[in-house]
Formats: C-alpha cells, structure tokens, sequence
C-alpha cells in the first residue's frame, strides 16, 4: 500500500477519532447545562407535565397495544416451553419474571425511543431550521431552561410509567392466552406469578433499568436535536441518530445492569 | 417624505449612539474571513438599513450586534456597552432591551399569535394576567392583527406572521429593533405595510432600527441612513438622497439592478477557453 494512502487513511481515522471525542465532551457539557437549568425549568412544572403528556401520554397507545402482543406470544411459547418438562403451571411466574426484570424495560424503552425520541429530537430540530431557538436567545430566553429541560425531564418521568404499563398489559395479554385459551389453572397463574415475584429486588430492578434508559433516551434525544444541523437534511439525520443511538444505547446498559443486578443477587 | 428628513450626522455625544461597531472583523474559520474593518454607527431614533448582496455578511452584522457572534478584533459597542466583554447574564439583561425580527417570524409554532407575543412578557415580567392581556392586544393592534390574535402560526400569510413577530419584537418596549430582511417574499402590499411599520413603530415608540436587506426601493422611502456592505466591508454609505444621486460604481449596480459589475456575474473560474479546451 503506497504511504500516501495508509497517510490518508490515517488522517481519515484520525479526524474521525478527534470528531467523536469533540462531541463526547460537547455531549456531557451538554447534560451537565441540561442539570444546572433543570431547578429552574422544574419550577414550572407545567412545562414539564406538557412534555410528559407529548411524550408519555401520546405513547400509551404504541405501549399498551405493544405490551399486549409481546405477553400474548410470551403466554404461548412460554407455556409450550415449560410444558414440555411438565412446568406449564409455572407460566404466570415465568411470565411475570420476564416482563417486570427484562422485556418490559427493554421494550417499553426500544418503543419510546422510536416514537417520544424521535419526535423530540425532530422537534428541537426544526425549532433551530426556523430560528425559534435563536429568536429564543435574542428574547433573553434561554433555551436550555425553556425548551430541553422540561423534555429532558418528561422523558425521564414518562420511562418507567410506560415500562410498568407495558409490564401489565403483557401480564394481561399472556394471562388472555395461559388461562382463557390454553387453560392454565386461574389461581395457579396468579398465585404463583404473586408467590415468585419480590417487590425487591425483581420489580425495583425493573424500575432502576427503565429510570436509566428514561435518562439515556431523553438525553440523547435532546442533545441531537440540539446538535442537528438546521437544514432538513440535518434534521434527518439527527432524527434517524436518536433512533439507532438511543436502542444501542437501551440494549447496552440493559446488559452492563443485568450484569450488576445478577452480581448483586448472588 | 422620507428625503425631507435631515440629513444623518456623524454623531458626537456618545449618549446619542445607540450602536457602534469599531473595526470588527469576524470570520467563521480564520482563512476566510466574513467581516473585515467594519466601522458603522448607529444613532438613536434612526431608522438605518445594511445593505447587500446574499452572503455578504449583512446578518452576520446583527448577530454581532445581539451578541450571539462575538468579534474576532475590534469592539460592538451597544447602548454604551462592550458586547464582547459582557458575561451571560449582562448579555441577557442587554438583550431584554433589544427586539428581533428574524427573516421568516421565527414565531413558535405551537403557541397561538397571542401566547407568541405574551411569550417574552411573560419571561420577563410577572404582570398579572389581565395586564398581560391588555399589553399583547396594545401590540397586535399596532401592528393591525388584533384580529388574529387566537390564530395559529400557520394560518397566516407570511406578511402576517412577519407582523406578529414585529408585535413580539416590541413586546417588551426595546430601545433597539433589529430586522433581519423584513421584506424577503413579501408581495408588494404586504411589502409596504411592513416597510410603513418599521418607521412608524420606530417613530412612534422612540426605539431605534436597524434593517438588514436587499431590497433597496423598499428602504429607500423609510430609512434615514444606508450602508452598503459587499464582501464583508462596508463599500458605500449615505442618506437615501445620496445614494440615488451617487455616481459609486457598487451603489449604481444596485440601485439599478444591473447583473454585473463590481459584484461580478460569473463566480471567480478559470478563463472559458482553457475549460473547454480541458473538456476537449
């Protein structure tokens, strides 16, 4: 391979580099501006209940109609699963177990970052195409306090709402398939999905895990659209980066948390 | 008459300056400079435009006189105050006395034409309700949309929604206005209602304007003073009357609209022949 070219391949790899951690440390400028507004932006609660109603409320009927299938296929292949080592009393358990500790925070979190991040992150970003983040400024508003906390913070109180959700309706849907149409014994169902699940630490590790994507999600979905270039090309792209950043980011930490909380229960 | 108004003098007590640049050059890079040895006054109560070709830095200019730019050398002096010296809260506080038209409204889209001119009141000042009703309403009545006052911003034209966020700009009585092309697609009524707005507003409330733009017949019949910035200097200056009767090769071109000239028609290539002969 020539010089000029193993050259031009370093440089390439190199301003690469430089870009990525540029925009690492913009990034964590960025969330720690994000905390230093959030008193004041929480102190107008309204703005943030409207974000939570945008992002939150808006998402119910992807969450619950989601949940809903996700239990209904867990209830038939769990049951044929454990059925055949004569377990299939212990749907409700299984069942119960998977939705509140890992598929509920997962998938909620999966869900809400297509739909609420997305919308965010396009939000923001034709705010800045049309200047309203510049006109913003020029007014003395500044938009940190204004306009990216409070959605910052809806995101964050609307992730473990929906995850719970979406953990019950599951729980509905695979009850709708175990007990009404394969016929799994009503009170066994119940009784053991009560009997093996504990408050600690199965349902509070569900709630850490989906705080944690609540804060992942909203942040790189603020930050985003912030970053976007404000073009509709930019906007784009930003929302599309929101999208793919935002589930790597959920899949990631969902194992580095598993990975602590399993630590922990042993 | 806008000509009968006297002629702009060099201004001499400070306090009569509502706006100084000193020698400003900015650039985005520094191999490409966007303003270089930029020297403008602005005295108070004046109505004076910037005018130019696209990309010749005329909004450039107004970010750094808001402050969102800061100057690479020389000073923006605003009010009495270095910009560029001015930490966050002070540019803030500076900035809650200057007003903004930006080139489309810039209005928020998801607040009515009312809650877009309540929005700096009710960021700044905790008035009651009632008054806040009764300052929103004096606004948009000056600027004739009263009547549209619970309408979206995408239900009005684009001379309405320039309007409304001429209503915003003066929301809070600024001392300064600042329009970044206030005309740009405008059609020729709502052109003039916006162009009689400017100064009469200006006028009226004792604020003083300054208006980017390329549209010189418009500026011609409102503003007190124009200068004409061509690849980041300024490359003529003068009341309306002295640029029409100006003989400067720049100002003929644009006064007459002429596609060439000392701006060029053709973007700097190599000499034809050797392009077609490369081709060939």
């Amino acid at each position: 391979m020539p010089a000029d070219t193993i050259a031009l391949v370093l440089r390439r790899v190199g301003r690469a580099t430089q870009n990525s951690i540029s925009r690492l440390g913009f990034a964590a400028r960025f969330f720690a501006m994000v905390l230093y507004h959030s008193p004041a932006a929480l102190k107008r609660l309204q703005l943030t209940l409207r974000e939570v109603y945008f992002s939150g409320v808006l998402s119910l009927v992807i969450i619950m109609v989601s949940g809903m299938f996700v239990g209904m296929v867990l209830g038939l292949q769990g049951y044929d699963t454990l059925n055949r080592y004569g377990a299939g009393d212990s749907l409700g358990i299984f069942v119960g177990l998977s939705l509140v500790r890992e598929l509920g925070p997962v998938v909620a979190a999966l869900l809400f970052a297509s739909r609420a991040g997305s919308a965010i992150t396009a939000e923001i970003g034709l705010m800045k195409t049309t200047e309203q983040i510049a006109a913003m400024e020029m007014m003395a508003v500044d938009p940190l306090a204004r306009v990216i906390a409070p959605r910052f913070w809806g995101g964050i109180v609307s992730m473990p709402l929906l995850a719970a959700l979406f953990s019950v309706m599951g729980v509905f849907g695979a009850y709708i398939v175990g007990v009404r149409l394969i016929g799994v014994d009503n009170g066994t169902f119940w009784g053991n999905m009560q009997g093996g699940i504990d408050f600690w630490p199965d349902v509070t590790n569900g709630i850490i895990k989906s705080i944690v994507f609540g804060i992942a999600i909203s942040l790189i979905a603020v930050f985003e659209g912030y970053d976007a270039k404000p073009t509709a090309e930019g906007v784009s792209t930003a929302t599309t980066r929101t999208v793919v950043g935002a589930s790597l980011a959920v899949l990631a930490l969902d194992f580095v948390l598993t990975v602590f909380m399993f630590r922990g229960a042993t | 008459m806008p000509d009968a108004r006297p002629p702009l003098a060099a201004p001499t007590c400070p306090t009569e300056i509502a706006v100084e640049l000193r020698d400003v050059s900015f650039g985005y890079d520094k191999r490409r400079p966007v303003l270089s040895g930029i020297d403008m006054v602005i005295p108070r109560g004046k109505v004076v435009a910037i005018m130019g070709g696209s990309g010749c830095g005329k909004t450039t200019i107004l970010r750094l006189i808001g402050g969102a730019l800061r100057p690479q050398a020389g000073s923006v002096v605003v009010a009495g105050q270095d910009v560029r010296e001015l930490d966050r809260d002070a540019l803030f506080a500076l900035r809650r006395r200057i007003g903004m038209l930006f080139q489309f409204g810039a209005l928020f889209t998801d607040l009515s034409v009312f809650e877009n001119v309540a929005f700096p009141i009710r960021e700044h000042t905790e008035l009651p309700e009632e008054l806040v009703h009764d300052l929103v309403l004096m606004k948009l009545n000056a600027v004739g949309l009263r009547g549209a006052r619970q309408l979206a911003p995408s239900e009005l034209s684009g001379g309405m929604a320039r309007r409304v966020a001429l209503a915003r700009a003066i929301a809070l009585d600024p001392m300064l206005v600042m329009y970044d092309e206030p005309f740009a697609g405008l059609d020729p009524i709502s052109l003039g209602v916006v162009g009689q707005l400017i100064r009469k507003l200006n006028d009226a409330l004792g604020i003083t304007s300054v208006v980017v733009t390329h549209d010189i017949y418009e500026s011609l019949k409102i503003v007190d003073y124009i200068y004409f910035v061509s690849a980041g200097r300024i490359v003529a200056k003068g009341t309306p009357a002295e640029v029409r009767a100006s003989s400067d090769p720049f100002v003929r071109q644009f006064v007459d609209g002429a596609p060439d000239g000392p701006v060029p028609f053709h973007y700097p290539a190599n000499a034809i022949e050797q392009e077609f002969a490369s081709a060939g």
